[in-house]
């Protein structure tokens, strides 16, 4: 079995208008060091072992529906795990 | 001509749509469900607004992976109308039907009013009554129609006059002011305003009506001839 992080994020391209606003209220509570922040997803995953590679089937599920590629781009940890 | 309502669970303009066809329109109306295996029957296909599958993940994209959804493409690709309003058009963005995206809008706010549109392009079969350059009203509803594609999708939708409708004052950051995309064949168009809500003097306008006709008028030309 496999524990899987998955985050997803609007692409550097796309403006992301949720992440503009949270940038400036920090910058209003006087966080100047914050300089962008980009706001997305984060999704776990549990994969149990089978024929198919699991980092194929990551990636599909993450092509196919988790992430829009038109405007976002995705990252995944795989972690494996032990059955108790 | 007989058209499908596509009903997924939180579709919530599928009501008016069914109204603007029957009563308004004059014409054979059915709502189908989402779990629907053939439209073989029906001339035109309707894609609703509201929030199916509860927007879940990303507007449309649980929707599209639904049964019917395989019969949408079918009818699309057989040469069927198929119009997608609001939730419907971004439906038809996520199943691959039309190109781009919908982000959400720059204010992060849902705006509910009516906008004036301008008829880009008065040569398709879905506003062949309009007239050229028409400005027309039609009330928007959406938090999330701040449409966005690459350059060069952009380039194509120019190109192919594929932009049909933009919006005078664009009020949600969507690129270019679009409001409403057809596919490069002609018979599927996605618009985030609402023509269905548009088609009755008393209740605000109906400058949405001739859209519907429109539909109608090149379905019967095909017919007779």
């Amino acid at each position: 079995m496999y524990k899987v992080k998955v985050y997803v994020t609007l692409r550097e391209s796309v403006l992301d208008p949720q992440g503009a606003a949270v940038k400036h209220s920090l910058q209003s509570l006087s966080y100047n060091e914050v300089s962008d922040v980009r706001i997305g997803k984060y999704m776990e995953l549990t994969v149990e072992k089978s024929e198919r590679n699991v980092e194929d089937v990551v990636k599909e599920v993450c092509e196919r529906l988790l992430a829009n590629p038109v405007i976002e781009d995705y990252r995944y940890e795989i972690e494996e795990c032990v059955a108790q | 001509m007989k058209f499908a309502v596509i009903v997924f669970p939180g579709s919530n303009c599928d009501v008016d749509m069914y109204h603007a066809i029957r009563d308004e329109l004059g014409e054979e109306v059915e709502y189908v469900w989402h779990d629907a295996d053939h439209l073989d029957e029906f001339d035109g296909i309707l894609l609703p607004g509201g929030f199916s599958y509860g927007d879940y993940l990303r507007t449309g994209a649980i929707a599209r992976f639904s049964k019917v959804m395989q019969e949408v493409v079918k009818a699309a690709n057989a040469g069927k109308p198929v119009l997608g309003v609001c939730n419907g058009f971004q439906i038809l963005l996520e199943s691959g039907l039309l190109p781009g995206a919908m982000r959400r809008n720059e204010s992060l706010k849902f705006i509910c009013r009516p906008t004036r549109l301008k008829v880009e392009n008065n040569e398709t079969i879905f506003t062949s009554e309009y007239k050229k350059s028409e400005i027309i009203t039609v009330p928007i509803a959406h938090g999330e129609g701040n449409y966005y594609c690459d350059e060069e999708t952009l380039q194509k939708l120019k190109d192919n006059r594929q932009i049909v409708f933009t919006y005078e004052n664009n009020p949600n950051g969507s690129l270019e002011d679009i409001a409403g995309i057809i596919n490069e064949k002609g018979n599927v168009l996605g618009m985030m305003p609402h023509p269905e809500r548009a088609v009755d003097e008393l209740l605000g306008g109906a400058d949405g009506l001739k859209l519907f006709r429109s539909i109608v008028k090149t379905f019967r030309n095909a017919v007779v001839v």
